[in-house]
């Protein structure tokens, strides 16, 4: 039976406003499926955390099972596709106002009425001292294994804050090696931990000079009870009328001595006066300096005993306030003198109620599996900086939403990455390429329309197809213009990301794959060329062939945006260094990393890989796990393989003696992410000792992975189909990249 | 005329008071003034600057002068001595108060003491810098420009009150740089002693109402040495010898933090009151301990129940604002004040492999509070590596250091 333990109100002591109406039903989204609940009701913010399943439509495909070879006719696609009902794990997180608690708890109840499995596990509530206990006890286990979670799945999670820069957030790429650093928990008082590994970290120190103490005095000294009025307060105020700088010691003098006059000498110096009235406002502003200061250099002194130079903060003190963000940056900077750096978190509010949430949910091993941002259910880091967009965050700004799919497979680093810490799979960053992110984002929105029309056209037996597809549009044009306005919402905003986001939009209106009849199609017409065209490349001569070869990779490449002829010349040639290597020994092993169905991989990709694997090259052919686009999946590429396997005794006895394997990516983006592949593809890049990457497709080598290094050959094919790419590359609209690389000895 | 402007030309210190790290040079020397009178030929050949001899730190918040007055002036050299300066000496050795705000710190006076070849007593004066035009005006209508003194002064308002001094005072200023005249001035202090007494000393069992002792300390080996000045605001010095030291950092939060907080917070007037008040509060009720929050101490971390887990975090309940006293509230700004220099210090201290900490600067007067909490949370965080030092003279080694410049005392 479900037992809700949640009480306790929030410190601010406000009534409960239940005329509040919600739409719980997109807040409080698969409830119906919700298995183990968390709850976590802190002083003004209320978090739940539900493990939850979505049942959504996926689109397999099967050979047909054909009792000889002659029943092959050509009007008969090669292989059958069927919509099937995959149920997939999620974690929501949600985020909102005590204000709205009586309201939210009702309709959590309500749903959960029926059940019997599920649990709630009330990590807030009761007594006052209780509520405390939870606070600040238990804080630290959850933080440290909160964070170590959200940053093993989520690559952008980390962010430097600059404030008066474009952007304002910076991200981090995560990488394994961020240990040891130290981690700032701004609660009411504060504590210093150093974290040297995901289960070894030590208290080292901490403060009593914290949020409690910014609250707690600034309540006493402005009358204001809340805390976020208090930093609203201070983001009004002027410090300078409280606190005595240096140039009220100096005088003008500090020029000339080389100090900057705008320094606190003593913070509240100017308010030791009977005589003086001050504004809440300046002294607000004066508390949050002196307490940022104050951590930021207790920080940094923690740091330099620990040899540390970066320092994570989070805490309610920060919780995502510019304000703060930027008054500790700038102490941390202050008194390091640059040599520290501070970190905040995309999803700070969160660490505690994924950490208890986890250590709930052991026995489903969260930790076990790799887990993904779902772009469409997450809400993504508003600026809560009061002059940014109000119209925009109604209700955004209320209800925050995190939601992470988890992966089928885990996913690690190709073991063929040079610098996997400094491996950046994005070629351009939109954030901070405001002339880049205009255009993209515009490019995507006029896209839209053709997408929807897709969408639609791919389930023409489904009613509600149509009614979904608006939704689906709805969503993403939302997304867009969140973007326009908050670039940095979901991370480091790219050409992927927007790829993706639009992929998991497509996903939540159950639109697997919209492609799915156009690839069947396709694959069908190619393959009943294939015999063909390995014919004609038999007759060519060696050299003539080689090129031929690449000309097939490039060229279907292009064909499905109807491209005839590719522009001359290459814009990035590297084709006879990569010859000359072919009159070399042969590679161990290539792995290859496909694009798209039909042309591209049956008359491109597979007569390539029948040359290498004739060379006595070994081959690793990897293609998506999930659908994008009109690229092909691992589903499709068994059948494919299969039935070219049929027709060609290379590639047949290669499968059969596994010198040829067909693995899957983990991703289903129509980009590549190099650190994030499916495990067993990266234990296979390892056994067969890969020596050569081959990276095809605008999304794969252009959009990402353009300036990845590796530590073997690579290879990096595409042709620039979008001519503001091609003109900023500077070439022309369906120019060549051949991109032959060898790694520096 | 033209003699004492050049008598003024001393250089401006070359690094600035927060810039880290800077080794100092020493300060160029300036050219004593002439006269005709036997005194002043006297003085020449000794190279001793004539009188009067004043060293004046000019502080955020205090001024701090220190005066020679001395006690072997012959029959002779008195009938001599010019009006305007035998009434600055009787005005300053008759009096204890100055106007409504200055003080002599009659307390501190030393005795006996000999500088420069001459005898005498050296006198503690403190007004607050909010006062300072009015002191310039002093000088102006006892006529000093006439005295054809040098004023060496030091602190943040050498700067700032250059100019009135040049042109309401007539005065030009010799500008020290405070640090070294801090440094300076703690060495030779703690060199003459405390008429007879130690100038170092420290707290045994400074938790212990009782059992607590103020204990005499000989700081026979001062080096190296953490110097935490306390004035409006805090410097921290690392001090490896007369002349090799470096600010390691600073706080804004000092003492003319916790006076400005008491005023805002209770509607006290004076630091004397404040520290009052705060002798009479309870801060337990203003502060969240850990206690407050785990029921007892924190073993894994460490931390006794009594420590403070947030400073001022009970404020954050209505009803808990509603139950405290203002003297509650001035004792939490003291607690929370004296807490977190002891930690910035103690940190420092680690860094720095020093573990002897001198603790100065008028946030310390009469302020014993203060300087047991610092005696006791240094040595309780280091497990009893660190030991907090004190010094009589806590606010005024700056104008000494100034004194010993004008004289040239090395």
């Amino acid at each position: 039976m479900a037992e809700c333990g949640a009480s306790g109100s929030g410190s601010s002591g406000d009534s409960l406003d239940k005329s509040i109406t919600l739409p719980p039903d997109e807040i409080f989204r698969n409830l119906e499926n919700a298995k183990r609940f968390a709850i976590d009701i802190g002083g003004s913010l209320t978090k739940l955390a539900y493990y939850s399943t979505v049942q959504h439509k996926v689109a397999k495909v099967r050979s047909f099972d054909h009792s000889g070879k002659d029943t092959e006719r050509d009007h008969e696609p090669p292989y059958e596709i069927s919509v099937q009902e995959e149920i997939t794990a999620r974690l929501h997180f949600i985020k909102f106002e005590n204000t709205y608690i009586e309201a939210c708890l009702d309709f959590i109840k309500d749903h959960l009425v029926n059940t019997e499995t599920k649990v709630i596990q009330a990590t807030g509530g009761g007594a006052y001292k209780f509520k405390d206990l939870i606070e600040e006890k238990l804080r630290l286990n959850p933080w440290c294994s909160g964070w170590h979670f959200l940053f093993r799945n989520i690559p952008h999670e980390a962010f430097v804050y600059q404030k008066d820069s474009d952007p304002e957030f910076r991200f981090q790429t995560n990488h394994p090696h961020i240990f040891p650093y130290l981690l700032v928990n701004i609660g009411s008082g504060v504590s210093i931990v150093k974290v040297e590994t995901e289960d070894r970290f030590e208290w080292v120190g901490g403060s009593s000079i914290g949020g409690g103490t910014f609250w707690g005095l600034g309540a006493l000294l402005t009358k204001t009870k809340k805390f976020d009025e208090l930093l609203h307060l201070a983001s009004r105020g002027q410090h300078s009328n409280v606190d005595m700088l240096v140039r009220d010691v100096y005088g003008g003098a500090h020029q000339t001595l080389g100090l900057s006059g705008n320094l606190i000498a003593s913070s509240f110096g100017k308010s030791a006066t009977a005589d003086q009235e001050f504004s809440k406002e300046d002294m607000a502003k004066s508390l949050l300096h002196m307490i940022s200061n104050d951590i930021g250099q207790l920080a940094c002194l923690h740091a330099r005993l620990h040899s540390l130079d970066r320092v994570y903060f989070g805490g309610f003190f920060i919780r995502g306030h510019p304000v703060t963000m930027r008054t500790i940056t700038y102490s941390i900077n202050f008194f390091s003198k640059g040599e520290v750096q501070a970190l905040f978190l995309r999803h700070e509010g969160y660490l505690g109620a994924i950490g208890a949430f986890l250590k709930g949910a052991e026995q489903d091993n969260p930790n076990q599996y790799s887990w993904g941002e779902n772009y469409a259910g997450s809400s993504g880091l508003m600026s809560t900086s009061p002059e940014l967009g109000p119209a925009q965050r109604a209700r955004s700004g209320t209800f925050d939403l995190l939601e992470m799919d988890r992966l089928e497979r885990p996913l690690v680093n190709l073991p063929l990455l040079l610098d996997p810490p400094s491996y950046v799979p994005d070629t351009v960053d939109l954030t901070d390429d405001a002339l880049a992110r205009k255009y993209w984002l515009t490019c995507f929105e006029e896209a839209l329309d053709g997408v929807v029309k897709r969408a639609v056209a791919s389930q023409p037996d489904s009613v509600d197809a149509a009614e979904r597809a608006e939704k689906f549009r709805q969503k993403y044009w939302n997304k867009l213009q969140t973007l326009r306005q908050q670039p940095f919402a979901y991370g480091t905003l790219t050409v992927r990301s927007l790829l993706d986001t639009r992929e998991h939009c497509l996903n939540e209106f159950n639109f697997p794959d919209p492609y799915s009849k156009v690839k069947q199609r396709e694959n069908g017409v190619a393959l009943r060329c294939f015999p063909g065209v390995v014919r004609s490349l038999d007759t060519l001569g060696w050299e003539e062939r080689q090129l031929a070869l690449v000309k097939g990779l490039l060229a279907g490449n292009v064909f499905d945006w109807g491209a005839k002829a590719v522009s001359e010349p290459w814009l990035v040639d590297s084709y006879s260094e990569w010859l000359q290597r072919l009159k070399g020994p042969p590679h161990k092993c290539a792995l290859i990393f496909a694009d798209n169905s039909g042309i591209d991989i049956i008359l491109g990709v597979f007569p390539f890989v029948r040359e290498l694997l004739l060379r006595g090259t070994e081959v690793i052919l990897a293609c998506n796990s999930g659908p994008a686009l009109n690229d092909v999946t691992h589903g499709e590429s068994l059948i494919v393989a299969e039935r070219i396997a049929g027709m060609d005794p290379v590639v047949h006895s290669a499968l059969r003696e596994e010198r040829l394997l067909l693995v899957q990516t983990g991703s289903s983006s129509p980009c590549l992410d190099l650190s994030r592949l499916d495990k067993g593809l990266a234990a296979l890049v390892r056994e067969r000792g890969a020596d050569l990457v081959v990276i095809e497709g605008m999304g794969r080598a252009v959009h990402t992975n353009y300036h990845a290094a590796l530590c073997c050959e690579s290879l990096k094919l595409a042709v620039i189909k979008n001519a503001w790419l091609a003109e900023r590359l500077g070439g022309r609209l369906f120019s060549v990249i051949f991109k032959y690389e060898v790694p520096a000895e | 005329e033209p003699l004492r402007r050049r008598a003024s030309s001393a250089s401006v210190p070359a690094v600035g008071a927060s810039v880290e790290g800077a080794r100092r040079d020493r300060l160029g020397s300036y050219s004593g003034p002439t006269s005709v009178s036997r005194q002043r030929v006297e003085s020449l050949r000794k190279k001793r600057p004539l009188f009067p001899w004043f060293g004046l730190d000019i502080g955020g918040t205090l001024v701090k002068l220190v005066y020679f007055e001395p006690k072997d002036i012959t029959a002779e050299e008195e009938e001599e001595e010019v009006e305007s300066l035998k009434s600055i000496r009787k005005y300053l050795t008759s009096n204890v108060a100055y106007g409504s705000t200055g003080i002599r710190d009659v307390h501190l006076e030393l005795k006996d003491l000999t500088l420069c070849g001459r005898k005498g007593n050296l006198h503690f004066i403190r007004f607050p810098t909010h006062d300072m035009p009015a002191f310039i005006q002093m000088g102006r209508d006892k006529n000093f420009s006439s005295l054809h003194t040098v004023f060496c002064a030091t602190g943040g308002g050498a700067y700032k009150f250059e100019q009135d001094f040049l042109t309401i005072g007539d005065l030009q200023l010799c500008k020290l740089d405070e640090l070294d005249c801090l440094i300076k001035g703690i060495l030779y202090i703690d060199s003459v002693g405390f008429n007879g007494r130690s100038q170092c000393y420290y707290f045994e069992n400074p938790a212990d109402s009782e059992k607590c002792q103020k204990l005499p300390f000989d700081l026979k080996n001062p080096y190296p040495l953490l110097l935490v000045n306390i004035g409006s605001g805090v410097s921290i010095l690392a001090v490896y010898s007369k002349d090799n030291y470096k600010r390691v950092t600073g706080t804004s939060l000092g003492g003319g933090t916790f006076f400005g907080l008491c005023c805002l917070l209770t509607g006290c007037t004076t630091f004397e009151e404040a520290l009052e008040m705060a002798s009479r509060g309870d801060s337990t009720k203003v502060d969240k301990l850990v206690r407050d929050i785990y029921g007892g101490d924190y073993e894994r971390f460490g931390l006794p129940g009594w420590a403070v887990a947030s400073s001022f975090g009970n404020m954050m309940s209505k009803e808990k604002r509603e139950a405290v006293s203002k003297e509650d509230l001035a004792r939490a700004t003291l607690i929370t004040i004296t807490n977190n220099i002891g930690s910035i210090a103690r940190m420092c201290a680690l860094n720095e492999n020093i573990n002897q900490v001198v603790f100065v600067g008028n946030f310390l007067r009469i302020n014993t509070i203060a300087m047991r909490l610092l005696a006791y949370a240094l040595d309780y965080w280091s497990k009893g590596q660190l030991k907090a030092l004190f010094s009589e003279h806590e606010g005024y080694f700056g104008a000494v250091g100034a004194l010993l410049e004008l004289l040239k005392i090395p």
